[in-house]
């Protein structure tokens, strides 16, 4: 017997099958729809607090409000951790899970091209993990500005910078769910990929000061810190001594991606999945 | 086709397969046998590209498997039916492989009918039996009809019925031109399903032929006797050249080897000993499966040889 004609290997067959993959799982909706809410909320009860503390703030706190404080409540660092943890942890999950369960095992007899798979499920985690930050930071935006508006502090969506912090706070999700795969790909057990990711990416960067070069460094090298930056609209009420750029804190979005697909597909191809 | 030629895999220290060779052809359903631990399950990872091979080389079709972009059209492969992610419906499993293979849709409900699955389609497999995992496992095989399919220890968990149904799926892939690689660590399971037999132990290649040769391998013909003057005939025989022992509990049973029927009558007629019963029996295969891997038994209990 002969093998019959065979159609030629597209890609997108690959990116339909990691879709499927995704959707098919009970735990992904759940996750995506838990962690947009929370996300929501933590950032809403920023803005609440501000309005409700408002008759009784200084002066001082109400010339550098617009834009700085309610650029801060748009997206605040509690609701960039818990967006951080969940992209990091549905990246992970969409890789480590096949490792732990032996699926991987059945997925390479299907396709033997390793990273043809990685890359397919790149596609699938960038795009839904996006998404994610996408409905997070503008749902956010919107909520918290008619929140402050109530008192005539809240902005604009073409206030100036403002796309920016919609933009980084949207990407914080996708470069955090490749840097999981990335974990996952290196680790292949779901417990100790979780734990490490939450060190790496929301108890190094609270560790580190920026009262020195290199520490400061660190932590502007961090996807956390580099998401700092960005958000950051109008000018620093205090003293920065080692001040970071809008164009280093992207190339740091850029360079965790990049590196992060990098040591997954290589991981992936190099290392057999174990018997 | 599949085409072993020398092929040798260590991890660390220990070798699990060395210098194997042995071909598999379409058209038969080909045992995989040795006991717990001989390297079966390597060899068959090997062939599928799931490790790399330390020495020599593993092809089907005459191509190593990684080198295919997708594999199920060309091989199907059941090595673990536990090697699935239990959380998805069996349906969506086989839709996202079937997708990835560009297989129609329509693929996925075929092999479910097949193994009879269509039922629990829609249930999620952490639910599913033993049985019904090797059920899903031998439709993840089938999906792409590929002409070679690989099989380890597909009847595990399999009940009566299924393990007849799955011998009948065997005989009939292989009837129909496809090679059907097989491996079990029970002879008696091969016996009534394989023409060839590919036997290993301690990662090496014990035998490679046909059932029938092999059998004939095995352990010489001994012939049973009842008497009621054991004690003598025994002796008679012994002189021959034969080797006897007694069978209880009654003690008036011999089972003797190295001489035939014939000859033993023979004897027994001329110093009339009366023989109540005289049958030839033939080594089963298991008998002969044991004898050649007993020496490459990895988990032995008892006396070591």
């Amino acid at each position: 017997m002969t093998a019959p004609a065979e159609p030629r290997a597209r890609f997108r067959d690959l990116v339909a099958a990691e879709w499927i993959k995704m959707w098919s799982l009970r735990s992904p909706p759940w996750a995506l729809a838990v962690s947009a809410l929370l996300v929501v909320a933590i950032n809403t009860n920023a803005a609440v607090a501000d309005h409700n503390n408002w008759p009784g703030y200084p002066e001082g706190i109400r010339e550098l409000f617009v834009p700085i404080w309610a650029m801060r409540d748009a997206f605040t660092i509690g609701g960039a951790m818990v967006l951080m943890l969940a992209a990091a942890s549905i990246g992970a999950l969409t890789l480590v899970g096949e490792y732990s369960t032996g699926q991987i095992r059945t997925t390479f007899a299907a396709v033997p091209a390793r990273r043809s798979v990685l890359a397919a499920k790149t596609v699938v985690v960038t795009a839904v993990t996006a998404v994610l930050g996408a409905v997070a930071a503008v749902t956010s935006f919107a909520v918290t500005q008619a929140v402050l508006s109530g008192r005539r502090i809240g902005l604009p969506f073409d206030y100036p910078g403002a796309t920016r912090v919609l933009l980084a706070s949207a990407l914080l999700a996708p470069v955090c769910a490749l840097v999981g795969m990335a974990l996952a790909a290196l680790i292949r057990h779901t417990a100790t990929t979780i734990v490490t990711l939450t060190l790496l990416l929301l108890v190094l960067p609270s560790l580190v000061t920026e009262r020195d070069h290199a520490t400061a460094s660190l932590l502007h090298a961090l996807p956390q810190g580099a998401w700092a930056e960005l958000v950051t609209v109008g000018d620093s009420p205090v003293p920065v001594t080692y001040p970071t750029t809008i164009a280093g804190s992207w190339i740091v979005y850029g360079l965790w991606s990049l590196a992060a697909v990098v040591v997954a597909v290589v991981a992936v191809h190099h290392r057999d999945p174990a018997p | 086709m599949i085409e072993v030629n020398e092929l040798t895999k260590r991890y660390g220290g220990t070798t699990a397969v060395k210098d194997l060779s042995f071909t598999v052809r379409p058209g038969r359903v080909t045992g995989f046998l040795g006991p717990n631990g001989a390297g079966k399950s390597t060899t068959l990872r090997l062939l599928i590209g799931l490790n790399r091979p330390t020495g020599g080389t593993a092809t089907i079709d005459g191509r190593p498997f990684r080198d295919l972009p997708r594999g199920l059209r060309h091989v199907g492969a059941l090595l673990d039916a536990h090697d699935i992610h239990g959380g998805r419906t069996a349906r969506a499993h086989l839709s996202a492989l079937a997708r990835s293979n560009g297989l129609p849709g329509s693929r996925v409900d075929h092999v479910l009918d097949e193994v009879g699955l269509a039922a629990a389609a829609r249930r999620r497999i952490g639910g599913f039996s033993l049985g019904m995992k090797q059920r899903l496992g031998i439709a993840t095989a089938l999906l792409g009809d590929p002409p070679v399919l690989l099989f380890d220890e597909p009847i595990n968990g399999l009940d009566p019925e299924g393990v007849l149904w799955v011998r009948g799926l065997f005989r009939r892939l292989a009837a129909e031109g496809r090679t059907v690689f097989v491996s079990s660590h029970l002879m008696s399971e091969m016996e009534n399903t394989a023409d060839d037999l590919v036997v290993i132990g301690r990662g090496q290649l014990i035998a490679a032929e046909s059932v029938t040769e092999f059998a004939a391998r095995g352990t010489r013909s001994n012939v049973t006797v009842r008497t009621p003057d054991p004690a003598a005939l025994t002796d008679l025989l012994t002189a021959e050249g034969a080797d006897v022992t007694t069978r209880p509990p009654a003690g008036d049973l011999l089972v003797v080897t190295g001489l035939g029927a014939t000859r033993i009558g023979e004897v027994a007629h001329q110093h009339r000993i009366r023989i109540n019963e005289l049958t030839t029996g033939s080594a089963s295969l298991e008998e002969a499966f044991m004898e050649l891997t007993a020496d490459s038994v990895e988990y032995g209990t008892g006396d070591p040889r």
